[in-house]
């Protein structure tokens, strides 16, 4: 048997238009309509996205169902793709993420300095939430700007060439 | 398929397809690439990279080693799979995959039959460089029949890509990333699938093991045993495991015209029920109301006797359409020197009004591989995932190919793929048939025109007749009758009506044949209306009549009265009546010892020697891999005793092979024809009643064996609850919550039962599932029943 050249769709027969709000579907609709018309489920990266954010930042086993049920696909597939990438959040978060990129270019130029730094200033570990619930602290892999390492990701947000006193000052500006 | 085309793998020239990858190639030509993901039956996944190789495509190599299983072939190109390359390579993924697998191999049950084991004393190092901790995985609970150690798994995710593709289900993932990454559902729910074990066959490590088997045998004690699958119509070929005269365990055999390298769950666990508690080990005879064990030869002589005595008009022979070939035809040869022609294996049919026009050899209609290359498939009153789970799969396959599958059922069944159900009472299956036949033009006259001239075709009808008839311009529609049609009250018009279709269709009628050898039995001549070699003949009595004619002597053969048989009250009722009821059979039952007599053991499934004729009419033949237990003796042997000591000539059968050779010889020119044998007949009065039972015999109840099988009896499957499953709507109109426990009755039966929602149920139907003691004491299978009054729960009283 050679590849697998078709998706493997599932079809929910639930009522589509009483998931999520209408927004969100306005939304979704709007990915799909991206890729060919028997090809749902290429969007589920960005329908993630769009229902964590809806969802104060995590995503619960019911809304990974949800999405499965949108996009016409095997719910265990969108938990693979959900608990395989570090954007996706299966737990509680804080009102923000402050990601910290842990790989080579950001490490040789001292990203386990800002670590260590949060870590102690905010008595805060890699994947907990601050006490006071302000920011979720992440260890995240490579993000992709190298050149302006060390680089850290606020929410959506990247900053680069950071000290340990330029990012406090990004996270005392935090609400 | 295009031209051949020609490339060399370790200096041989091999033939080859463009397009083919390189480790089918080498696996043609016998030469060995360790592979851990790759199967030729499920997609290519290329994640374990065992298989990679060293090649070069038109003078000049590729760059790094490829994986075999992941690269297409082309002219001319060279692969070298023992090269220094190929094994640093080899040797390398090796390292990597041990690096997180445990080192148990002592205390994993698969020890020495393992993939990993073996190819790491091929390609591994004999010491490990790795100091570090290795990762543990917590495992997942499959179910009764799967055990799982996840921390072995190497996550080469072929039970994934089983479930999806093979099953049709996609349950199974693999979720986390790297190191964190694991195979499992994520969420923690049993694997529920009719072929699910499977999976413990295609991993290549101990993570998924049998789960009754576990612990109790190592790989090389066993000696492997062909044999062939008794359950249902495929014959499945096996391979019985066997260590000091014990079933340990069954794997599939592959034949790609059967089985492929599948069997279902059912075929794999039944040998379970071979040490079940109530094997019948000892003949026994009920003297003065109390059972006796004596000899064989005090047992047979006095079974022969009454034999002898009886007339032979009075007598009734109900054959287990599970039986062999060798033992359905010396049965009813004996019956037939007796002089008596009331011979019948249709145990769950109860209209035999369309006998005389039956076809003479019915059969599947098709080979079962050809089953995939259908363009329109119609089953009528099957519930096919149930019945025959390795057909399902392929005409799963045919659907997913594309291929429109409609069903006709009286509850909308579950299936893994995109088919038209149509759902409805009894009645409503006549006339649902009756409007597809009108809208595909098809034509007839009597009861089946006046049924096309009153249909009125919904667009959904006319869709299907569409279907069918364009898939007949390219012979490949086929039309299938399954196991509730046969128990359907009107089965002979079902028949009429499907002919019709199909004529106007150019569609095949199939046969979806219930058992191992119901094919087989008309084969051996265990009907009434046929001699051995499907000869057409006089008819005796039918089951129907057997059981409703109060018979003088009855020999049951291989079945349960209670439970075998589509009417168990008049079953139990016959063998009441009766005088002397003579019972062959592997087991005992508290309903067996009422309604017999005497009770003769005999060997069952890997016990004895035999043939079956699958749907397909392929004869497969076996040798028994076990001695039966106790005194019991393979069913042809009690037969040739018998039929010597009733002095019948040419009965001294020399072995099961000899007597199978006779058999085969009067069916030299016997074919397997649909084609009706006469003028369509059946009685025309339609069934019908305010509620309807429509009674489906759960996959795991379908003969003795199976239901003895415990682990499997442990599954939850559909419906398995046993109760009154009514379409929530038909509730409602009775007044009904779904806590409400109600009064069935039926024939002269009574049972009270919970009632349990189901939408899947057609309206003015109850299902109540047959085969299974709670219904033991109920009618017909698919018969009306009287009413539906609710009653107070029963409150648990008693002893435990």
């Amino acid at each position: 048997m050679s590849f697998r050249n078709a998706p493997l769709a599932v079809t929910h027969s639930c009522d589509k238009s009483a998931i999520f709000t209408s927004e969100i579907r306005a939304a979704i609709d709007a990915l799909i309509a991206k890729y060919p018309t028997d090809w749902k489920q290429s969007a589920v990266m960005p329908t993630l996205t769009l229902v964590q954010d809806a969802n104060d930042g995590w995503l619960t086993t019911e809304l990974m169902n949800a999405v499965a049920a949108y996009l016409d696909m095997p719910e265990v597939s969108v938990y693979e793709v959900a608990t395989f990438y570090g954007m996706y959040d299966l737990e509680p978060q804080g009102k923000h993420k402050v990601c910290i990129c842990n790989s080579v270019s950001c490490l040789l130029r001292g990203s386990d300095t800002l670590l260590h730094h949060v870590e102690s200033k905010y008595n805060v570990h890699p994947n907990e939430i601050t006490a006071d619930g302000r920011f979720t602290l992440k260890e995240v892999e490579c993000l992709g700007a190298c050149c302006g390492a060390p680089a850290v990701m606020i929410d959506k947000q990247y900053y680069e060439n950071l000290s340990p006193g330029s990012l406090d000052k990004l996270i005392d500006g935090l609400e | 398929m295009t031209d051949k085309i020609t490339i060399e793998i370790d200096g041989r020239a091999c033939e080859a397809a463009p397009g083919e990858m390189i480790i089918t190639v080498a696996d043609r030509m016998g030469i060995s690439i360790p592979r851990f993901c790759y199967h030729k039956k499920l997609s290519i996944a290329a994640n374990c990279r065992m298989c990679l190789v060293e090649a070069e495509q038109g003078g000049r190599p590729f760059p790094k080693p490829v994986p075999a299983c992941a690269t297409p072939i082309a002219a001319g190109m060279k692969v070298w799979t023992r090269s220094p390359k190929a094994i640093e390579a080899q040797q390398g993924t090796m390292e990597f995959l041990l690096i997180n697998h445990p080192l148990d191999c002592p205390i994993c049950d698969q020890g020495g039959e393992c993939e990993l084991q073996d190819v790491a004393v091929g390609y591994g190092g004999d010491v490990s460089r790795f100091a570090e901790g290795k990762r543990v995985v917590e495992d997942e609970d499959f179910g009764p029949l799967i055990a799982t150690d996840m921390t072995r798994c190497i996550q080469c995710t072929r039970c994934v890509r089983f479930c999806a593709e093979i099953a049709g289900v996609r349950e199974l993932g693999a979720t986390g990333r790297g190191e964190d990454m694991r195979v499992g559902t994520f969420v923690a729910h049993a694997v529920n699938h009719e072929l699910s074990s499977n999976i413990i066959d295609l991993c290549p490590v101990g993570a998924l093991t049998a789960k009754p088997s576990r612990f109790t045998a190592r790989a090389w004690e066993l000696t492997g045993v062909d044999g062939i699958a008794p359950h249902d119509g495929v014959g499945s070929n096996l391979s019985l495991h066997i260590r000091r005269g014990q079933v340990m365990r069954v794997h599939p055999r592959e034949n790609d015209a059967v089985n492929e390298t599948w069997i279902s769950d059912r075929d794999r666990y039944s040998y379970l029920g071979l040490n079940s508690a109530d094997r019948l080990t000892v003949p026994l005879l009920k003297q003065q109301g109390v059972w006796r064990e004596v000899d064989w030869s005090t047992a047979l002589t006095q079974v022969a006797e009454r034999l002898k005595s009886a007339p032979p008009a009075e007598m009734g022979w109900l054959l287990s359409p599970t039986a062999t070939l060798e033992e359905l035809y010396l049965a009813q040869r004996l019956a037939r020197e007796l002089g008596c022609a009331n011979i019948d294996h249709r145990l769950r049919q109860q209209d035999f009004s369309g006998d005389a026009s039956d076809p003479l050899l019915p059969w599947l209609g098709v080979s079962i591989a050809e089953l995939e290359s259908q363009r329109s498939l119609f089953l009528i009153g099957t519930d096919l995932r149930q019945e025959q789970p390795l057909l399902a799969h392929r005409v799963r396959k045919a659907a997913v190919a594309g291929a429109q599958v409609m069903c006709l059922n009286p509850l909308q069944i579950d299936l893994n793929h995109p088919a038209q159900q149509f759902v409805g009472a009894p009645a409503t299956m006549i006339t649902d048939l009756a409007a597809i036949a009108q809208a595909a033009g098809a034509s007839g006259s009597g009861t089946v025109g006046e049924l096309l001239a009153t249909a009125t075709p919904t667009p959904a009808h006319v869709a299907a007749a569409t279907a069918l008839r364009d898939a007949g311009q390219s012979a490949s529609g086929l039309i299938l009758l399954g196991s509730l049609a046969t128990a359907h009250p009107n089965f002979a018009l079902l028949k009429m009506l499907a002919y019709a279709l199909a004529a106007a269709t150019q569609c095949r009628v199939g046969y979806l044949p219930a058992a191992a050898n119901s094919v087989g039995a008309y084969l051996a001549g265990a009907h009434p209306r046929r001699l051995p070699g499907a000869k057409p003949i006089a008819a005796g009595l039918t089951t129907a009549e057997i059981l409703n004619n109060a018979l003088k002597t009855l020999v049951l053969w291989g079945i349960e009265p209670e439970l075998d048989l589509e009417n168990p009250a008049s079953a139990l009722n016959a063998c009441a009546k009766a005088d002397f009821v003579i019972a062959c059979s592997a087991f005992r039952s508290p309903a067996l010892e009422n309604a017999a007599d005497v009770l003769l053991p005999i060997g069952i499934f890997a016990e004895t020697s035999g043939t079956y004729v699958n749907a397909s009419g392929t004869w497969q033949r076996f040798q028994g891999a076990i001695p039966p237990p106790g005194e019991a003796r393979p069913g042809w042997k009690v037969l040739r005793v018998l039929g010597n000591l009733l002095d019948i000539q040419g009965f001294n059968y020399q072995d099961g092979a000899q007597v199978r050779d006779e058999l085969a010889a009067l069916c030299a020119d016997s074919q397997f024809d649909n084609a009706p044998s006469a003028e369509l007949v059946a009685h025309t009065e339609l069934m019908q009643a305010d509620m309807m039972r429509i009674g489906g015999v759960p996959i795991y109840a379908t003969d003795p064996l199976i239901r003895r099988a415990l682990p499997l009896q442990q599954l939850p499957m559909t419906r398995s609850v046993f109760g009154v499953y009514l379409h929530p709507n038909q509730a409602t109109a009775l007044g009904l919550i779904a806590t409400d426990w109600v009064r069935i009755h039926q024939a002269n039966g009574e049972i009270t039962a919970p009632c349990f929602f189901d939408e899947h149920i057609a309206m003015g139907c109850a299902y109540i599932a047959a085969g299974i003691e709670a219904s033991a004491l109920l009618g017909n299978q698919i018969g009306a029943i009287d009413l539906l009054v609710k009653v107070a729960a029963p409150t648990r009283t008693g002893t435990r």
